[in-house]
């Protein structure tokens, strides 16, 4: 299941992780988000050991929010390294998502 | 609660009510107007055509046909679509409810064709005030748009900030408005850093935290978005029964993409509707 991110775990959970973290950014209002959730629980389970998978409620974490300037829902980052490699903005298959972050 | 609400005049959409009635299911086709095919003015390519005929010709007799097969023609701007158990489809006129819904709204848009804009969708840009209204609380809010969608979205947008700025893009702004500063010169570029900071129109810039789109009329595009159903590059995903990823919702014509052909989209209404008979029919004997 995937990891819920709050301020207090984001640098132990995100940026110190020894592998590579997807955090998908969302909210309970928005439907997007919604149809996505089960896809990112899908990714958390299939890629398990070798990716970490993690949730930003924004609404509750609002200055994670600010601090990666999430402008659009759902956003989805991949973190390496602590740096953001790559960025996606909105509702996509899970083959199409796990392609544009070259997973 | 109707069977089937179809929404879109053209090809596609006639077509599929045109089966669907056959199959003695109680369709409405809901359109607003012609669509890309009004921009045709010679059509010699389709079946049985013997004399080229205009695309606003070839769209009429459509009508006239689904109309003589006594099936219904709503004339109305549909704003959102809410899936429930079932569909409900608002209308700048009224409200309609289905088993399922097949959009066959035609080409999607393609958005501002200003510097800037494929730079800031997702940073500063957004198509849908209900999903990201939110993230702009007390912050200021531009729209661009004029029609009913337009204000349908504003509506939105005034839960979340009173700063709302409406850019027409060198339109005529469909109703009055009074409560928000309104900017009618066209659009000339948009401008930020990392995110949309200014719209730039002729007479300057327009410093604003988010710009919503919504011009013209909703698309299946929007629609898709609002209700979480999969596109790929502007076009709706369907699996082989032209079905999205939501059950009961469908999609056929220029808004899944593909040839854009006047044979491509009655073929996709065809089917379409032979696999919405299925899946109704389907529904019905699992409640029994």
């Amino acid at each position: 299941m995937p990891i819920k991110i709050t301020k207090e775990n984001f640098k132990s959970e995100v940026l110190e992780s020894n592998v590579p973290v997807i955090v998908d950014f969302w909210a309970a209002w928005c439907r997007p988000c919604l149809m996505l959730t089960p896809i990112i629980e899908e990714i958390a389970k299939d890629l398990e050991g070798s990716v970490k998978v993690g949730k930003v409620n924004v609404d509750e974490e609002g200055q994670l929010a600010n601090q990666f300037r999430i402008s659009s829902i759902p956003t989805i980052l991949l973190f390496k390294n602590g740096q953001v490699a790559k960025q996606v903005v909105g509702l996509m298959r899970k083959e199409d998502l796990l392609k544009s972050f070259g997973l | 609660m109707r069977d089937v609400i179809v929404i879109g005049g053209g090809p596609a959409g006639v077509s599929a009510a045109i089966y669907l009635k056959r199959f003695k299911l109680d369709v409405a086709i809901v359109m607003k107007d012609q669509g890309t095919l009004a921009n045709t003015d010679h059509i010699e390519n389709y079946y049985g055509i013997v004399e080229p005929i205009t695309g606003s010709d070839l769209f009429a007799l459509g009508i006239a046909q689904a109309k003589r097969l006594e099936i219904p023609v709503l004339v109305e701007e549909v704003l959102n679509i809410d899936a429930f158990d079932g569909f409900k489809v608002k209308t700048n006129q009224s409200e309609h409810e289905a088993k399922a819904v097949l959009l066959a709204t035609g080409m999607n848009k393609a958005g501002l064709k200003v510097k800037g804009f494929q730079e800031y969708i997702g940073k500063g840009i957004s198509y849908c005030a209900v999903c990201d209204g939110f993230l702009y609380r007390n912050k200021r809010i531009g729209i661009v748009g004029t029609g009913d969608f337009m204000f349908e979205e504003l509506e939105v947008l005034e839960n979340f900030t009173k700063d709302i700025v409406i850019f027409t893009n060198g339109e005529p702004l469909g109703k009055e408005v009074t409560k928000h500063k309104t900017i009618t010169e066209k659009i000339k570029a948009l401008k930020g850093d990392d995110v949309l900071k200014v719209v730039e129109t002729i007479d300057g810039d327009h410093e604003v935290d988010v710009l919503f789109v919504a011009m013209g009329t909703a698309s299946a595009a929007d629609f898709a978005l609002r209700m979480g159903a999969f596109t790929e590059n502007n076009s709706i995903v369907v699996d082989e029964n032209f079905m999205t990823n939501i059950p009961g919702l469908f999609a056929g014509g220029d808004c899944i993409g593909g040839l854009r052909q006047i044979a491509k989209a009655v073929d996709d209404g065809a089917k379409a509707a032979i696999a919405i008979n299925k899946h109704l029919k389907g529904k019905t004997q699992i409640k029994a």
